[in-house]
C-alpha cells in the first residue's frame, strides 16, 4: 500500500515573525525555513506505519518554488522513498494546492494521504479535507492515533468535546495533530542517502490544474498591542485589585 | 444584498454555544440570516436557533445519518443548500467547523475565508495568521459565495428573545457511506466549559503533577466558578488531558478574567489568550513573558499565593 505524505516548507516555529513596515507581509527574507512541524508529525507517522508493514511505500510531495527541493529532502531523509516536486513559483492558496495534491494523490494510486492538520504560516487548516472532497474521499483531522486495518482505518481525533474515534474506508486522508506522535531526528547518514533518492519535477499545467480566484491580501499589519500591566506585592493587593475592576 | 447561511452545530438537542457567536459575525455583514441544523431531530436546536437575536429563519434538516455531525456528511448537505442562492456560508472556527467547512468550500469551488476574526464588508475580512503574530485583511471574491469560519473568541454572542420561524425541510444530496462514527470520549465536568467560560484559571509545568493540579488549581477555579485550561507544557507532561490546552494548538479562548498559574508564557500559550480581558499572572520568574501582557502579576511562589489567594478572593 502508497502513502502519499505532503510537506509545506514555511518560516521556522523558532523565529519571531517581524510585520514589513509597508504592510505587504511579513518578513521572510533571510529567515530560517524548515518543514511544517504538522507534516513532519504525518511523516513519522507513514514511516511508523511503514515499520510495522501496514505500508510499502512512501511518496513525498510538495508544491511550491525551487527552494522547496530541501524540504522535500528533509521529507526523504525521515524516509520517504521518492518525492514529486510540483514547481510552481509564488503564493499559492490552499485550494489550489489541493487541486494540485489530489491530482498527484489520484495519478500515484495512494491509499493514504497522510499532511499535517495546519501549516504554522497561514494557519488555514484547509487543505486535507479539500483534498478529500475534491476526490470525495472519508477524512479524518486533527488525528491523535490512527491504525491501519486492512481497507480501512480506524482514527482518534482530538475535538474540542473530547476524543472521537471515526472508522473510515480507504483511501483516506488523515491529518496529524500535535499529539500523533513525536518525530525521529534526522540522522546524517539519512541525510546522505536523500540526496540520491529521486525527485520528480510536475507543474499545474501538467496535472490539469488551473489556480482559479483566491483570496487576495490588502494589508498585512502587527497584532494589537497589549498595555503592559502592574506588578503587585501581596495576595491581599492583588484580590483588592480585582474587587476594584468588579472582577470578582 | 447578502443571504447568510450558518451552520448551527449541535449535539443531543443542543445548540452549540459558538452559533449566538457566528451570528453576530453574520450581522455584522447584514443581510438575511438562515442557521441550518442537521440533526437526527433537530428539533430542539433549532428552536434554541430561533431565538437568537437576528436570525431571519432556521432550517432543520433531520435525517438519520445526521446523528454524530461527520464532515463527509453534513458538507454536501451544506453545499447543496448554499447553491441556493446563498452570497455566503458561515460556521464556528471550532473542530466541527474547521473539519466541515473546507469540504464546503472545495465543492463550490471557492477559497475559504479561516478563522475570520473582524468584518469590514461583505468581502473584507481580517484573520490571524502565524499564530496571530500578524493580522492580514483579506478580500474574497463574492462569487459564488463567501465561504468562512468565525473565530469565536472575537465575537461576542448575540442574545435571546428572538422568534424566527422553523422549516423542517429535505436536502436532495447524496450522502457517502466512508467514514462511520465508532465513539466519542468526553471529559466530563461540573465546572464552565472552557470555550465559552467568563473565567478560566490555567495551570502551567510549574505545577509539577497532577495531584499538584488537583490541590492547587481546582479550588481556586471552584472558588470563583472557572473553568481550567493549562499549559501546552501541563499537558505535555501528563498533568491534564489535552482537551484542556489553551494556545495556537489548542483552545483559543476570550474569558473576562484570565488566571496563568505557572505558565511562562511562549509565543504559542499566548496566542489563545490574546483577547482575554484580564489577564492574571503568578509565577516565580520575574522575567518570564507572561508579564509582558499580563495585566496584574505577582511574582512568587504559586505554592504558597494560590491557597491564600484561593481563601482571600
Amino acid at each position: 500500500m502508497k502513502a502519499l505524505v505532503s510537506v509545506k516548507r514555511v518560516v521556522d516555529y523558532n523565529v519571531r515573525i517581524q510585520v514589513k513596515p509597508d504592510q505587504s507581509g511579513v518578513v521572510t527574507d533571510g529567515v530560517k525555513m524548515s518543514v511544517n512541524p504538522f507534516d513532519e508529525i504525518a511523516m513519522e507517522e507513514a514511516m511508523r506505519l511503514k515499520e510495522k508493514g501496514k505500508i510499502t511505500e512512501i511518496i513525498a510531495v510538495t508544491v511550491g518554488g525551487a527552494k522547496c527541493e530541501e524540504t522535500l529532502r528533509t521529507a526523504l531523509a525521515f524516509g520517504a522513498d521518492r518525492a514529486v516536486h510540483v514547481k510552481e513559483e509564488g503564493e499559492i492558496q490552499p485550494l489550489t494546492a489541493a487541486q494540485a495534491l489530489a491530482a498527484v494523490f489520484k495519478k500515484e494510486g495512494a491509499q493514504l494521504f497522510l499532511l499535517g492538520k495546519q501549516a504554522i504560516d497561514d494557519d488555514a487548516s484547509q487543505t486535507g479535507q479539500m483534498v478529500a472532497a475534491l476526490l470525495d474521499l472519508a477524512q479524518a483531522t486533527f488525528a491523535s492515533k490512527v491504525e491501519l486495518d486492512g481497507s480501512k482505518a480506524v482514527v482518534t481525533r482530538e475535538v474540542d468535546a473530547g476524543l472521537e474515534t471515526l472508522e473510515v474506508d480507504l483511501p483516506a486522508v488523515v491529518t496529524a495533530d500535535l499529539r500523533l506522535n513525536e518525530p525521529r531526528y534526522l540522522k546524517l547518514p539519512d541525510i546522505m542517502k536523500a540526496k540520491k533518492k529521486p525527485i520528480e519535477a510536475v507543474s499545474f499545467a501538467s496535472l490539469g490544474v488551473t489556480p482559479g480566484a483566491g483570496l487576495k491580501t490588502t494589508k498585512t499589519a502587527p497584532p494589537p498591542k497589549r498595555g503592559k500591566g502592574i506588578v503587585v506585592k501581596t495576595v491581599d493587593e492583588l484580590v483588592a485589585a480585582l474587587k476594584a475592576k468588579g472582577l470578582v | 444584498m447578502s443571504k447568510i447561511l450558518i451552520i448551527g452545530q449541535q449535539a443531543d438537542g443542543k445548540l452549540d454555544s459558538g452559533v449566538a457567536k457566528v451570528v453576530a459575525a453574520a450581522r455584522q455583514v447584514g443581510g438575511e440570516i438562515d442557521v441550518v441544523v442537521f440533526a437526527k431531530d433537530g428539533a430542539a436546536a433549532a428552536a434554541q436557533a430561533a431565538a437568537l437575536d437576528g436570525v431571519t429563519r432556521v432550517l432543520q434538516v433531520d435525517r438519520t445519518e445526521n446523528d454524530h455531525a461527520l464532515a463527509a456528511v453534513v458538507a454536501p448537505q451544506a453545499v447543496a443548500l448554499a447553491r441556493k442562492g446563498y452570497s455566503h456560508v458561515f460556521v464556528a472556527g471550532n473542530t466541527f467547523g474547521k473539519d466541515l467547512m473546507p469540504r464546503v468550500a472545495a465543492k463550490l469551488g471557492v477559497q475559504q475565508v479561516s478563522d475570520v476574526m473582524a468584518v469590514h464588508g461583505p468581502t473584507s475580512f481580517d484573520r490571524p495568521i502565524y499564530a496571530g503574530n500578524a493580522i492580514v485583511t483579506v478580500e474574497a471574491p463574492a462569487a459564488p459565495a463567501v465561504v468562512a469560519t468565525i473565530r469565536l473568541a472575537s465575537f461576542t454572542a448575540v442574545g435571546g428573545g428572538g422568534a424566527a420561524p422553523v422549516e423542517k425541510i429535505s436536502v436532495e444530496a447524496v450522502l457517502p457511506t466512508h467514514t462511520r462514527f465508532v465513539s466519542l470520549a468526553a471529559q466530563k465536568s461540573e465546572r464552565p466549559e472552557l470555550q465559552s467560560a467568563a473565567r478560566v484559571v490555567s495551570g502551567g509545568r510549574a505545577l509539577a503533577s497532577s495531584e499538584n493540579f488537583k490541590k492547587f488549581i481546582e479550588p481556586l477555579a471552584d472558588k470563583i466558578g472557572a473553568g481550567i485550561g493549562a499549559s501546552r507544557a501541563a499537558v505535555d507532561s501528563g498533568y491534564v488531558p489535552n482537551d484542556m490546552q489553551v494556545g495556537q494548538t489548542g483552545k483559543i479562548i476570550a474569558p473576562e478574567l484570565y488566571f496563568a498559574i505557572g505558565i511562562s508564557g511562549a509565543i504559542q500559550h499566548l496566542a489563545g489568550i490574546k483577547d482575554a480581558r484580564t489577564i492574571v499572572a503568578i509565577n516565580k520568574d520575574a522575567e518570564a513573558p507572561i508579564f509582558e501582557v499580563a495585566d496584574f502579576g505577582l511574582v512568587g511562589d504559586l505554592f504558597q499565593i494560590l491557597p491564600e489567594l484561593t481563601s482571600k478572593i
